[in-house]
């Protein structure tokens, strides 16, 4: 059996995340403490896990309409429009996907044809270009710089467009820098795209975690972008709800529609259990979330004041759950940095450029561990500087 | 008086002030002045280590016990309760609504060192009517603090 002649050429070049490569690593080893997960520590909030367990005992395990639960829908409308001042019609315009990922992979897919560019701020979340590469399309990447707080610069993005630009991933709250836009930020960005057909898929799965007393804020609440934009949000990071798998896109109908296509094939609807448990969360789980948030926050700032009390700096994440300290002072490359760092502290933290090549000279800590956690891994790594100057 | 500090330090009080300056946003130095005033004015009343008591061999019992109590005129309760909370052996005292009056917590070295001092010393005192001694069989948790089972990280191996 030739396997090389019988897969796609375009999945054999993907490479796999260089997130995974330092995981693989860990596990091998023993009394490796990590700071390399991206996922909330805290269990789902049991009301929501409550809501679940009902919905079994209720029988309701069968598909949902390929929109997702009407009820859901009706719920996530009012919550957008709540939280974001976002308006979008439960009935059209607001699908239910398997976690934002889902939501993302259809919405690129709907509007990206052979050649079609999609462009991709980076350092960002590792889906985005493998995603685009599957559609046939072609990722351009602009690589967001530290000065400018990681942030998407309208100058940056007026040059990357072309003719064959069909979408632009907008990553915010960020991860792995942490990055926010705020409102001037997202109106400079929005000046441009008014007047151009490029859709913009607004990636906000961690709009409810952003810090000192920043909202989120979506740029389909800026004038004249909510009929260019599918927003992707979510309820795993929101609510501690990672392994439900749900999420949700919405946006314009005349793209709904077509997405819902692609989830209507690939996928049928998002699981069932998953979808009553939602309802609950979104109707009555602001507290939660808040204690959450701060708790998060708490971390945030223990891990950022120790990082650059190490002298690693370490710009303020505004958002998401993770620090982007800066190691090009230890004359490593980042990769080096977490592999030696690795071995010999068995701390486990990713380097920036598992991101996108923009990342290099930084690397990823994630808070979404308890301060003791957070401490221990700060001693060692304090340790390891340490050892580096002698 | 700045309730996230006080909120940290109820889950752990073995925090440094700089890394409670840290996650509160502040300065080591407020942090300092302000721990020490709580104290002062007797806001925080102590620090302590939960134990798992159970895990040594010099273990001891406790019982919750229900007080039924006379008040008494124009001092209610408090008279009793100040008395009761006196006995070293009592380690918490509460007024309770419903079925009974005080809930003491009592611990000692045996069943029948609690059971004694029970008949002997509360039951004895005037105004109790009446008291049901429950003793404690397990400890689950503690303080906010679970006490069985272990926080095993079990988060898969995921690339995000």
């Amino acid at each position: 059996m030739d396997y090389n002649k019988l897969l796609n050429p375009t999945v054999v070049e993907i490479k796999p995340s260089g997130i995974r490569k330092f995981f693989d690593i860990a596990e091998t080893m023993k009394d490796v403490i990590s700071l390399g997960v991206g996922e909330p520590d805290f269990a789902t909030p049991w009301k929501v896990r409550n809501a679940g367990i009902t919905s079994l005992e209720n029988s309701q395990t069968r598909y949902t309409s390929n929109w997702g639960l009407e009820k859901l829908r009706v719920e996530i409308a009012s919550y957008v429009k709540r939280k974001y001042d976002l308006t979008y019609d439960p009935k059209s315009e607001i699908l239910v996907t398997v976690g934002g990922s889902e939501a993302i992979d259809a919405a690129i897919r709907a509007v990206v044809s052979y050649g079609d560019e999609v462009i991709i701020p980076q350092p960002s979340y590792v889906c985005y270009e493998p995603i685009t590469a599957l559609a046939g399309g072609v990722p351009v990447i602009i690589e967001t710089k530290a000065e400018n707080d990681f942030k998407l610069t309208p100058e940056e993005l007026l040059a990357s467009i072309s003719p064959r630009t069909k979408a632009l991933i907008l990553p915010y709250p960020c991860n792995p820098t942490g990055a926010i836009m705020e409102r001037e930020d997202l109106e400079a960005i929005a000046e441009i795209l008014r007047e151009r057909d490029i859709l913009v898929i607004s990636d906000e799965i961690y709009a409810e975690l952003t810090y000192g007393g920043k909202h989120h804020v979506s740029i389909a609440a800026i004038d004249g972008m909510a009929e260019r934009t599918v927003v992707v949000n979510g309820f795993s990071k929101t609510f501690s709800m990672t392994g439900w798998r749900l999420g949700y896109a919405c946006g314009p109908e005349p793209i709904m529609r077509q997405i819902t296509k692609i989830h209507q094939f690939a996928i049928m609807c998002a699981p069932t259990t998953s979808q009553y448990a939602a309802i609950e969360a979104l109707r009555s789980c602001d507290g939660e979330v808040e204690e959450m948030r701060e708790e998060y926050d708490m971390r945030r700032r223990l891990m950022v004041a120790g990082f650059n009390k190490l002298g690693l700096t370490c710009r303020e994440p505004k958002g998401a759950f993770y620090a982007f300290p800066c190691v090009a002072s230890t004359g490593m490359t980042c990769e080096e940095f977490c592999e030696k760092l690795l071995y010999e502290k068995k701390v486990a933290i990713v380097p920036g450029t598992a991101f996108g090549r923009g990342g290099e000279g930084f690397v990823r800590a994630s808070y979404c561990y308890s301060t003791e956690h957070i401490k221990e891994a700060l001693r060692r790594i304090g340790e390891f500087l340490e050892e580096l100057k002698r | 008086m700045n309730l996230k500090l006080l909120k940290l330090l109820s889950k752990n009080a073995r925090y440094r002030d700089d890394e409670l300056a840290a996650m509160t946003g502040r300065e080591e130095s407020e942090i300092r002045d302000e721990i020490k005033e709580m104290e002062d004015k007797g806001l925080i009343r102590g620090y302590k280590t939960v134990v798992d008591w159970e895990r040594m061999d010099s273990a001891y019992v406790s019982a919750l016990i229900e007080l039924r109590v006379t008040p008494k005129a124009g001092l209610g309760f408090e008279e009793v309760a100040k008395k009761v909370m006196k006995y070293p052996e009592v380690e918490s005292v509460y007024l309770m609504s419903g079925g009974y009056d005080l809930s003491v917590m009592v611990k000692g070295k045996t069943f029948q060192e609690v059971a004694l001092f029970v008949a002997k010393e509360l039951s004895t005192i005037d105004s109790v009517i009446s008291t049901a001694t429950h003793f404690v069989l397990r400890r689950y948790k503690e303080l906010d603090v679970e006490l069985i089972g272990s926080d095993k990280d079990d988060r898969g191996n995921i690339s995000l």
